[in-house]
């Protein structure tokens, strides 16, 4: 009778963990995938503003515009909140919980500050006149920049709804996939910015 | 178990102290030095500015990748490196294959 109980509960638990493992994997090549997907837009909204960013339909251009000064302080805090986002990792592989949340908070309020330099920027664009509707050049500025945007404002809402679970549960398996999902996320959104500052500030104020 | 769990989640993605200390260093510079370059305007030749600001973009981006993304020929046993090529390769495509094709059509097509 004893044996029948372990060889049923033997397997069935060994099956259990076996399969949460591979899932584990399955998730991290998964969301590579889906960022190389994410890759795929941006590649085409950088292809849509090199095509348009000469048209600027008697509006003004990039170097009227676009204030390097502003543009450094938040590629720094971009720049940051990833370094940070390191920090917390390496805490949450030596299973410090508490140091792992404060540098996730910390990389939340970088996050925070980047998006509000980047809404204070399109605030003033708006306010001189050069909103997105005033010629082709700024609309696809104000998609390429703003996609961006986007995508971190909805990073900072992942961080958020993260720090409450990790709070709540701990550095269970299912929390740490989570952090390390949106650690890939984070660092890939620092490097679409690299694009991004070259691309269309250095670049735009150059020519 | 939990320590075959944590080091089989080791093997993507945490790093090292060292890679994130190098990538870090690294990605200052190359942040550093395209924002000097264009906001002292240090190379008299615009040519030559654009140049260094694209390559310090590229190296950067490949620095972001190797060392904060930890994407190497072992990870996930290399499906992510080759994932990462193909996609970077689209990218490519895309967008100096756009440019490319829409500067022809419009030195063509535009009515002089």
């Amino acid at each position: 009778m004893s044996t029948t109980v372990t060889t049923q509960a033997g397997p069935r638990l060994w099956h259990a963990k076996e399969e949460h493992d591979h899932s584990g994997g399955a998730t991290m090549i998964g969301f590579w995938i889906y960022l190389m997907s994410d890759a795929l837009i941006f590649a085409s909204l950088f292809a849509v503003y090199g095509v348009l960013s000469r048209n600027y339909a008697g509006g003004p251009g990039p170097k009227q515009l676009f204030d390097l000064s502003l543009v450094a302080v938040n590629t720094s805090l971009l720049l940051a909140s990833s370094i940070t986002f390191g920090v917390s990792m390496l805490a949450m592989a030596a299973g410090r919980t508490g140091r792992t949340m404060f540098w996730l908070a910390i990389t939340g309020l970088l996050g925070a500050a980047f998006l509000g330099v980047e809404l204070h920027e399109f605030a003033s664009l708006v306010a001189e006149g050069a909103g997105p509707h005033r010629s082709a050049f700024l609309s696809s500025f104000f998609t390429l920049v703003g996609t961006h945007g986007t995508h971190v404002a909805f990073g900072l809402v992942w961080l958020v709804v993260l720090l409450m679970q990790i709070g709540k549960r701990g550095l269970t398996d299912d929390n740490r996939r989570r952090v390390m999902c949106l650690s890939m996320f984070w660092h890939f959104l620092d490097i679409v910015w690299i694009g991004v500052f070259t691309f269309v500030y250095l670049l735009g104020v150059i020519r | 178990m939990t320590a075959h769990v944590v080091a089989s989640h080791a093997s993507h993605g945490h790093g090292s102290k060292r890679s994130l200390v190098i990538g870090s260093a690294l990605s200052i510079l190359l942040t550093a030095i395209p924002f000097w370059l264009v906001m002292t305007g240090a190379l008299s030749s615009p040519g030559a500015t654009i140049t260094a600001i694209f390559i310090s973009a590229m190296v950067q981006i490949v620095v972001h990748v190797a060392c904060f993304l930890h994407v190497d020929a072992k990870s996930e046993g290399g499906w992510t490196l080759l994932s990462f090529l193909f996609t970077a390769i689209i990218v490519v495509i895309t967008i100096i294959g756009s440019v490319w094709v829409m500067y022809h059509m419009d030195a063509n097509m535009m009515p002089r």
